[in-house]
């Protein structure tokens, strides 16, 4: 056991992190370069001014129509998807892990905040996965990779909530935990989880498209 | 897979041509050479969430059904023809044709109400791209662009009957102020003014209208003799990009050869969205190397500079329908605004307006397929006829050819009691015209 855990939170650590850093790295390069040369229309209109103002506005809750329009799902969305990335930021037990990996120390989520905000991860994903059984708009189109990548983000939240709340094997779980948080790192650059990634790309163009060249608002 | 095909003699027989040499090669050429970074960008980002769903008049219409969702429709023909493990039949060629051309307007509402801005449309283009170049396409919109390719307009129309409808129309015109004129071939005038193919073969009162307004506002304005006059493109819509290259060469050039300094057209909405974005660009400017308006624009800049004069107001109440290519195209949904409030008395809006408005379901080359795809695009937007019935007025006033033409239909299978009228009717009626008379 111990063995395994010196594994997972070491070499296995770096391994996971290299992954996900140059593999999101090489994306963006190659989806920036090959823009470039095969799409330069997307540069010739791009606009850094119409590309901030609808990223901003995008991130108003509520501010864009399609927002408004689903308002149940635009609060799970946006509780959602500011947990998942705080939560394995500033959760107190990874603060450790940043100082002692990367010389860094920042401030901590208390763990009465991060515990709420695990749940509401955990809350969210299987709002997710309901929707995308009973929707048939949604249904449609999903494959099984849709079904599963939820359940990847689910792994690491489930198992760090019961370890550390001490439930079953503490020591396996926070494993299993490390593991699993692996697994989803190492994930994002190849799986549609890529769209952290490249969010920020796609609505730039359309921003840049509808506002500077056919001043029209895209929200 | 869909199983809703209709028949359309020109996707069956184009289908017959096929195989799998042909197909494999024409997909790698569309989606491995021509396209690239954007499409895989747009293919992974999309998380699948549906929310597109909710902006489609189809899916609205179709009771919900996801096959007609922007997202479903992408997934039954890009996510298909991407996957390198599916082999494509030319059944499946036929169904893509049909999802591609009839079942989306390209009216880019979806980009709108997609979190990360995934431009539907364009990719619905690539597939009528691949179809265009398997020769897989409908009949009807086929025919218009062989009449682009051989008349360089879309009507079939010669040119000494095109010079004919302009003398017939400044004819007619001179009856009501006799000394109108429509400037043929006029060197160095300010205004090149350009219309589509369907004006002089069956609007040809929107000709006599705009000279009117032109005379009133007394504009130094021409018309060409030559072909090029016409700023329509089917080609655009059907994929074959090098027509569509070749007309709006000769469109700019002619304005060039007249040494004009302006491009104005009239009231169409896929055509500026050719002259001032697709076909411009396919040619390589960045900007159109003449400057171009639409005649919303136009019409308001006239207003603006005193040019024209309000003489009454248009006394029915109104509602307005802003069309995709002139409004999510270029942002002119205000300044028509202004217009119809300086000419009409009472302004009813629809909901939702502006970008956000329920397209014709005509636009993108639907109505252009022909009567095999009418009842798709009728059944496909009921959710229009219910937008324009509650808002209780008599008149929709759209400034698009192509939204008069899907409205038209809509209204008359809902049996909704409405006129629909072109900006150019209401600002004709109601004109000052003792400037000219």
């Amino acid at each position: 056991m111990h063995q395994l855990y010196e594994f997972v939170s070491g070499p296995l650590a770096w391994i996971a992190w290299t992954v996900f850093i140059v593999g999101s790295l090489t994306r963006v390069v190659v989806l920036v370069t090959s823009t470039i040369e095969k799409d330069p229309v997307v540069v010739n209109y791009f606009s850094l001014k119409h590309a901030l103002r609808s990223m901003v506005i995008w991130s108003i809750p509520f501010f864009p129509r399609s927002s408004r329009l689903n308002p149940v799902m635009t609060v799970v969305s946006f509780t959602f998807h500011i947990c998942v990335i705080l939560v394995p930021l500033f959760a107190l037990g990874h603060i450790v892990l940043w100082e002692e990996f990367f010389g860094i120390s920042f401030w901590a989520l208390p763990d009465r905040i991060t515990d709420i905000m695990t749940l509401m991860v955990i809350f969210g994903l299987i709002f997710f996965i309901i929707r995308r059984f009973s929707l048939k708009e949604v249904k449609y189109v999903s494959s099984w990779s849709d079904y599963m990548l939820p359940l990847l983000i689910l792994a690491p939240f489930v198992t760090g909530y019961a370890a550390f709340h001490g439930w079953f094997n503490p020591q396996l779980m926070l494993i299993l935990h490390i593991f699993s948080g692996e697994v989803l790192l190492m994930a994002i650059p190849f799986t549609r989880l890529v769209h952290m990634v490249f969010a920020p790309f796609t609505r730039a163009y359309t921003a840049s498209e509808f506002g500077a060249v056919r001043h029209a608002k895209d929200w | 897979m869909n199983y809703r095909t209709t028949e359309d003699i020109g996707l069956i027989t184009g289908a017959k041509n096929l195989t799998a040499e042909k197909i494999r090669s024409a997909v790698h050429k569309v989606f491995s050479k021509e396209a690239g970074p954007r499409l895989k960008a747009y293919y992974n980002t999309c998380v699948r969430c549906g929310l597109c769903s909710q902006a489609c008049h189809y899916f609205l219409s179709m009771d919900n059904d996801p096959s007609f969702s922007p997202v479903g429709k992408v997934k039954q023909t890009v996510w298909e023809l991407l996957d390198p493990g599916k082999r494509i039949t030319p059944d499946f060629i036929v169904n893509a044709a049909q999802i591609a051309y009839t079942e989306c307007n390209l009216c880019r509402r979806c980009s709108m109400y997609c979190p990360f801005g995934i431009d539907t449309a364009y990719m619905i283009t690539l597939v009528r791209r691949l179809c265009h170049l398997l020769g897989v396409t409908p009949q009807y919109i086929q025919d218009t662009a062989h009449s682009h390719a051989s008349t360089m307009n879309q009507m079939w129309i010669k040119e000494d009957e095109w010079i004919d409808s302009l003398q017939w129309q400044e004819d007619e015109a001179r009856d009501e102020l006799p000394m109108l004129r429509i400037p043929i071939e006029k060197n160095g005038a300010e205004i090149f003014y350009s219309v589509i193919g369907p004006e002089p073969k069956f609007r040809s009162q929107l000709i006599y209208q705009a000279a009117v307004i032109m005379n009133v506002a007394q504009v130094d304005w021409t018309m060409p003799a030559t072909p090029g006059w016409d700023n329509s493109d089917m080609a655009m819509y059907v994929g074959d990009y090098e027509l569509m290259g070749r007309m709006k060469k000769i469109h700019f050039e002619t304005a060039l050869r007249l040494k004009c300094k302006k491009i104005v057209m009239g009231e169409c909405g896929h055509a500026f969205r050719s002259v001032y974005d697709t076909g411009s660009r396919w040619l390589g400017w960045k900007e159109p190397p003449v400057p171009i308006i639409h005649a919303v624009q136009f019409y308001w800049d006239l207003l603006n500079e005193g040019k024209i004069r309000v003489g009454k107001k248009f006394e029915q109440p109104v509602t307005f329908h802003d069309p995709c290519n002139i409004v999510r195209g270029m942002g002119l949904h205000e300044k028509a605004r202004d217009l119809v409030r300086a000419f009409c008395r009472d302004f009813v809006e629809m909901h939702p307006n502006r970008e956000h408005n329920y397209c014709c379901c005509a636009g993108g080359g639907v109505i252009n397929c022909g009567p095999p795809h009418k009842k798709t695009r009728v059944l496909g937007n009921k959710i229009k006829a219910d937008q324009l019935r509650a808002t209780g007025v008599p008149v929709v006033i759209a400034p698009c050819h192509n939204c008069h033409g899907g409205l038209e239909d809509i209204l008359h299978h809902y049996k909704v009691d409405m006129q629909i009228k072109f900006l150019g009717d209401i600002i004709y009626e109601c004109i000052d015209k003792t400037s000219v008379e």
